[in-house]
């Protein structure tokens, strides 16, 4: 009982940053599916959305505020995909990738110059943010909401996607690029549609992520974006289950870690702590790099095979 | 044909000669207090920049290995460098919070023993140390890494770096790494000075250039040796480079031991520079900026990467600064030339290079093709 204390408030926070996770790497694992590309950005459109929540909730009440940054993190994504993925979609894959991490690092930039490189604190959100005990550990509402309100998303995406025109439009797009706009799909609509749901969640998983922490600075985005898109390869990239299933697998463990000096201590395996949450980080890479050498297509991959 | 090449290697290497006396004389004649100081430091910084995007060429742009983890390499090129460097009377004030375990200072224990030379000797064995230190790292990622195909092998790079980062930064390695404390105070470039009779002659510019010249010289040779072809092939085609009996995986693990053995150099040099070696500062931003030297330069060109490199820094620290400080080309607008627009207006230039300028400044061509071209323009004019 005691040590179920302990890993408790390690297992709620873990399910929820799980749950945030999620909503980015559907954004990483739709465009992957669909551009074979690793949109580097969309850690830095994650982190403006939470910027743009600081800077509307300023100006006017949160009823407006929510729905509106959701509005422009939306038209951002759109915006980003026009002008810095569009115009190269006949190159080389490297040149879109490079040209994702230039727009990463122009929204850092341009976060930096805006905020003067200040943390800024996140508005308070009523009822999510209230504070709240599970089984005896106090957190915030927003650590139960979030896994209901992820899996509520993904269930309505994938019946989207599964039962709309553009649904089937994408999953044409996904399996074959060329094909697919033979057949009259018009391609340019399918990727906005992408890169549109993407962004939405992206704005979602913002307010649920910046409501736990105390605020936002311009590399906010970083590393969230960077686990997400490790959560994705997980789970097998183009698979939204399996992004889904990967996110709150590397969001539980990265937060065991955070607590495994204390955890280890109350079973009484370690005298002393060892300082092993400075690893809750390089855990997911050290994963990333095991789960890709031993099944490189994730856990739920599609196969590939290579054509000469 | 062998006459005119032998001519260009000729021209190349008495231009070579000319720009590190350039140096010589820039690091005497400009003071610290003059204008043109700043020239300097994007000199030094430049030069170390250049180094580290040329050996990010070598893995991405000549063997079309797509690997997002150079600051990982020269993060442990850095440490190795600091800690095989700190003078023993002060390594106990560095390493305030533990107990030093690695007592060995090279430059130290060989000067004593050699005198000045023995230093120098020291400082170039610490170097090489640094490199080595990253290639043995690199072997034994690329054993596996090496096996996955474009973005999975830059997203395991990018994440092996990140491993890396926080492992030197894990307090139980504090004994070694100095745990997330920075190390300082090991032989700096302006330690470096050469006394002829009376006079002192600084050359604190002149270190960094020489030591990314001689880089960069060696990894030209590697790109035009056979190695260097093969590396080529491979990038071009990897089933048609098989079939011509190179060794995938042995080219490939070589590329990238080498690319991370002039990383931890590079990540040596910049410890010079910078004075100091944080893990904090190897993130994965400074790849990004790599690569962005690179893409400016021309991905495939080791002149292009310099002439990116030196670009991106003297942009950055040196042109734009008015930006940031309210001033700039005459135009004086403190409310919007405030801190940090200066990284927004670069950015925006890299997006167009990237965007409209895909080649970059150089393409896949060097600089001696460019006067070759004209030479030939001429003869056939005539």
């Amino acid at each position: 009982m005691d040590l179920m204390n302990t890993v408790l408030p390690y297992l709620l926070s873990g399910i929820s940053v799980g749950g945030q996770y999620a909503l980015i790497a559907i954004g990483y694992t739709m465009v992957y599916g669909i551009l074979r590309l690793i949109n580097f950005a969309h850690g830095d459109v994650f982190m403006v959305a939470g910027l743009i929540m600081v800077y509307l909730s300023a100006s006017m009440p949160l009823y407006l505020a929510v729905p509106l940054m959701i509005a422009l993190t939306v038209l951002l994504g759109f915006l980003i995909e026009r002008a810095a993925y569009k115009p190269l979609r006949t190159a080389p894959r490297m040149s879109v990738m490079i040209s994702a991490i230039g727009v990463s690092y122009l929204l850092q930039n341009l976060a930096l110059y805006i905020t003067g490189g200040l943390n800024k604190n996140y508005p308070t959100i009523p009822w999510i943010s209230d504070p709240i005990t599970v089984f005896g550990s106090p957190t915030k509402r927003v650590t139960l909401i979030t896994p209901f309100l992820t899996v509520a998303l993904v269930i309505v995406l994938v019946w989207l996607i599964n039962h709309t025109r553009v649904g089937m439009a994408m999953r044409a797009v996904s399996r074959d690029f060329e094909t697919a706009q033979l057949m009259g799909i018009r391609i340019n609509n399918v990727i906005s549609v992408t890169f549109v749901i993407g962004s939405f969640l992206a704005a979602v998983g913002s307010m649920l992520y910046f409501s736990n922490y105390p605020g936002v600075v311009p590399t906010s985005g970083g590393m969230p974006g960077l686990k997400a898109f490790v959560a994705a390869v997980f789970g097998g990239i183009g698979s939204i289950p399996g992004a889904v299933v990967g996110a709150f697998i590397i969001g539980i463990c990265e937060n065991i870690i955070k607590g495994l000096d204390i955890i280890l201590q109350a079973v009484g395996v370690l005298k002393e702590p060892l300082e092993l949450a400075t690893f809750s980080d390089a855990f997911t890479f050290a994963l990333l790099i095991i789960v890709l050498v031993f099944k490189p297509t994730g856990l739920f991959g599609e196969k590939t095979t290579d054509k000469v | 044909m062998i006459t005119t090449r032998k001519k260009t290697n000729l021209i190349s290497l008495l231009l070579v000669a000319a720009m590190l006396a350039l140096v010589i004389v820039l690091d005497q004649v400009i003071q610290p207090t003059d204008s043109m100081s700043m020239l300097l430091k994007v000199l030094q910084k430049g030069s170390i920049y250049a180094l580290a995007a040329v050996s990010m060429n070598l893995l991405n742009g000549f063997t079309g290995l797509f690997s997002l983890g150079h600051a990982g390499f020269m993060l442990i090129g850095a440490y190795t460098y600091a800690i095989l460097t700190i003078p023993s009377e002060v390594r106990d004030v560095v390493y305030q919070y533990y107990d030093a375990a690695i007592r060995l200072s090279f430059p130290e224990t060989l000067g004593n023993a050699m005198g000045p030379v023995g230093t120098l000797l020291g400082v170039v064995l610490a170097i090489v140390a640094a490199g080595l230190a990253a290639t043995l790292v690199a072997w034994l990622i690329g054993l596996p890494v090496l096996r996955l195909k474009s973005d999975y092998l830059a997203i395991a790079t990018l994440g092996f770096a990140e491993v890396v980062r926080a492992v030197f930064q894990w307090g139980k390695l504090g004994p070694v790494t100095n745990g997330s404390n920075p190390l300082k105070s090991f032989v700096r470039i302006n330690s470096f000075q050469l006394k002829l009779g009376g006079t002192t002659i600084s050359l604190t510019t002149f270190v960094p250039v020489l030591l990314a010249t001689v880089c960069i010289a060696l990894i030209v040779l590697l790109v035009n040796s056979t190695y260097g072809r093969s590396f080529k092939a491979i990038r071009d085609d990897e089933v048609a480079a098989e079939a011509m009996g190179i060794n995938l995986a042995r080219h490939k693990i070589m590329s990238f031991c080498i690319s991370s053995f002039f990383a931890g150099v590079s990540g040596a040099g910049m410890a010079m520079v910078l004075g100091i070696a944080q893990a904090s500062n190897f993130k994965s931003a400074m790849t990004y900026e790599i690569l962005l030297m690179v893409v400016l330069g021309g991905i495939g060109s080791i002149s292009g990467s310099c002439i990116g490199a030196m670009l991106f820094i003297a942009a950055s620290e040196w042109w734009l600064r008015g930006l940031d400080s309210g001033n700039f080309l005459g135009i004086n607008a403190p409310g919007i030339f405030r801190n940090g627009f200066r990284l927004v207006v670069f950015s925006v230039i890299i997006m167009i290079v990237v965007l409209f300028f895909r080649k970059g400044i150089m393409g896949d061509r060097e600089l001696p093709d460019l006067f070759k071209k004209r030479a030939r323009k001429e003869a056939a004019g005539k």
